[in-house]
């Protein structure tokens, strides 16, 4: 894996990866309001880890905490107990190496910046100069199938664009883990499956290691090497599941594989099992 | 929500009533809407109600009826004229003298003769006033927000000043600066600054967390989070507050005028009110609304232009 592109992030070590997991997680447990009368334990006890370049998908009913998770694993919020280490450190704050996507991209975009601009923030705030972030703008919108729209506005492109620009500007600084946070929820079909084959090209092409949160076990199967089913509120891992599926995947051809269909459905099984 | 902006507007209109000659001062608000008609829908992004508390609660309308409703709106201000025109033409009330009469008075004072420079130093007091506030309001309004204890503690005692009506406190104003420039810039400053500052407060607590998240992700620094998140974000906010106390800052420039003054165009009405020149007297009023009107004018064009994308994304949203 390359270490350095375009001039960004080039003080990262080689020898970061490849030596341990990326993240690695502990007897993670996440309480709401504690101590307080509406306290709620959202998680009870999670651990898994997570190795250089896998996709790692997370699925579990709705409510049962994937969100919180996600969120402690990234940094944004504090952990109850538990340890999370990423590249073995523990977290104070959102590491430089990490970027999140989250599920409502028509928010988490500015609108008042435009699309190169919203790219740009994350390399303005690493210093990045003009040149340089000019060009890494173009590479990652190209890198996500979006040509001439670094003008335009959040609010002029339809949702499935603007999830892309999302994941482009978190491309931009070419994180080591990617969190995803259901991206594809509120996209219609079509977009979803091209949206799905981007992200697994981009993950070749970047390296980056990505762990996705999803309610859609096809979606989950597609996409990862790992699944981890969570139980319902506080959750807990309920199973892992290797994904031994032929790679490059393609919706036509893994879709129709037989062993996609039994792992879907056990998935769906223990999802759906309470 | 509304209450950061219902208190003073009634302030506002209800203080120049206290004296004599104020009645003027009120009509500044009101011909300033119809004069920005003409622009098209003025404070659009500002007055969109939903987001700001000063906004003035209308919803966008398609455009075609939009460009009828500004037209409509000329017409009758149009209609208004003429009909003053008409009904004044043989008018004899020393009161109420023909609007021709009026105008010719208007031009031989104020085009060609030397009565704008009255408004020289009402324009000064407003311009220094205003930027005042609204430096105040925001940076104010920010420190506010930044720091919740504090904001917790003082937001009771901001909106118990808040409803003080401002001309009660000019005599203490006036007690404590005499009656110079000083004071008048005070006045300004102390009555305009609320909108703003309560519209920064309520707009930046109103910021999406999520975006907020985003800037943490992002990693900005708490700086840079304030400046190019927190600050965009509560723009068509604080806009709107702007707006008002643009409004109210006009008024106070006249209102400050009237009282133990010898210049300015606030004098310049009261004092040919009190000669008895009404005619002199009505084209002071009516300079007054022209400018009035100029300035929100230029504020609407200026909110346009910071706004920009807010109006588009709202014009957006609409479609959806
Ligand atoms: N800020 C919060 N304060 C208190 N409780 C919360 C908070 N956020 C989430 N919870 C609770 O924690 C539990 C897990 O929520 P979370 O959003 O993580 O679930 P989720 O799996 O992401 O759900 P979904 O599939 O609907 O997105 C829920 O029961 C929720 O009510
Ligand atoms: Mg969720």
């Amino acid at each position: 894996m390359t270490t350095s592109r375009g001039g960004v992030a080039t003080d990262r070590e080689p020898t970061a990866r490849g030596s341990g997991p990326v993240l690695s997680v502990e007897s993670l447990r996440k309480v709401y309001n504690a101590g307080r009368a509406d306290e709620r334990e959202a998680i009870a006890d999670v651990s898994f880890e997570v190795e250089a370049g896998e996709f790692v998908c997370i699925v579990g009913p709705s409510g049962a905490g994937k969100t919180t998770l996600l969120r402690c694993l990234s940094g944004l919020l504090p952990l109850t107990s538990g340890t999370a280490l990423f590249e073995g450190a523990a977290m104070q704050r959102v590491p430089e190496q990490v970027g999140v996507v989250f599920q409502d991209y028509s928010r988490s975009l500015f609108p008042w910046l435009s699309i190169s601009r919203n790219i740009a923030v994350p390399l303005k705030v690493r210093k990045v100069d003009r040149q340089a972030r000019e060009r890494r703008v173009r590479e990652v919108l190209t890198a996500v199938g979006l040509g001439d729209v670094g003008k335009r506005y959040p609010w002029q492109l339809s949702g499935g664009m603007q999830q892309r620009v999302a994941i482009a500007r978190a491309l931009a600084y070419q994180p080591d883990l990617l969190f995803m946070d259901e991206p594809f929820a509120s996209v219609d079909a079509q977009t979803r499956f091209d949206l799905e084959d981007l992200i697994l090209r981009v993950r070749d092409e970047y390296g980056v290691t990505i762990v996705l949160v999803t309610h859609d076990i096809d979606e989950a199967v597609y996409l990862a090497d790992r699944v981890i089913v969570l139980s319902p509120a506080p959750s807990q891992v309920k199973e892992i599941v290797a994904v031994d599926l032929a790679k490059p995947r393609s919706q036509a051809v893994t879709r129709s594989d037989e062993r996609f269909t039994a792992l879907r459905q056990h998935l769906l099984e223990l999802v759906t099992a309470s | 929500m509304s209450t950061t902006n219902s208190p003073r507007d009634a302030g506002g209109t209800t203080l120049p009533a206290s004296a004599p000659a104020t009645a003027p001062a009120v009509t500044v608000p009101d011909v300033a809407p119809a004069g920005s008609g003409s622009a098209g829908r003025p404070g659009a992004p500002a007055g969109n109600g939903q987001r700001g508390p000063a906004g003035n609660g209308r919803r966008r309308a398609p455009a075609a009826l939009r460009a009828l409703a500004s037209v409509w709106r000329l017409w009758f201000f149009a209609a208004l004229i003429v009909a003053w025109w008409l009904a004044s033409a043989s008018s004899s009330s020393p009161y109420f003298p023909p609007l021709s009469e009026i105008l010719h008075r208007l031009v031989d004072l104020w085009i060609t003769g030397d009565s704008k420079k009255d408004l020289v130093p009402s324009l000064e007091h407003f311009a220094i006033g205003y930027a005042m506030a609204g430096a105040i309001g925001v940076v104010g309004g920010a420190l506010l927000w930044y720091f919740r204890h504090v904001r917790d503690a003082i937001t009771p005692l901001l909106y118990f000043v808040y409803v003080i009506p401002s001309a009660a406190i000019l005599p203490a104003i006036i007690a404590v600066l005499g009656i110079g420039n000083g004071m008048k810039i005070a006045i300004i400053v102390l009555a305009s600054v609320w909108p703003t500052l309560l519209n920064t407060v309520d707009g930046m607590r109103g910021v999406d967390p999520l975006q907020l998240d985003t800037a943490r992700v992002l990693h900005m620094s708490p700086l840079r989070t304030v400046r190019s998140v927190v600050l965009p974000a509560a723009l068509p906010q604080i806009m709107a507050g702007l707006r008002n106390s643009l409004q109210i800052s006009i008024i106070m420039m006249v209102v400050s005028e009237l009282v133990a003054s010898t210049s300015g165009i606030g004098f310049f009405i009261l004092d040919a009110q009190q000669r008895f020149a009404i005619t002199d007297m009505w084209t002071g009023i009516i300079v007054l609304a022209v400018v009035g009107s100029l300035l929100t004018l230029v504020f609407v064009a200026v909110e346009r232009l910071v706004l920009g994308w807010y109006i588009g994304a709202r014009a957006v949203e609409g479609k959806r």
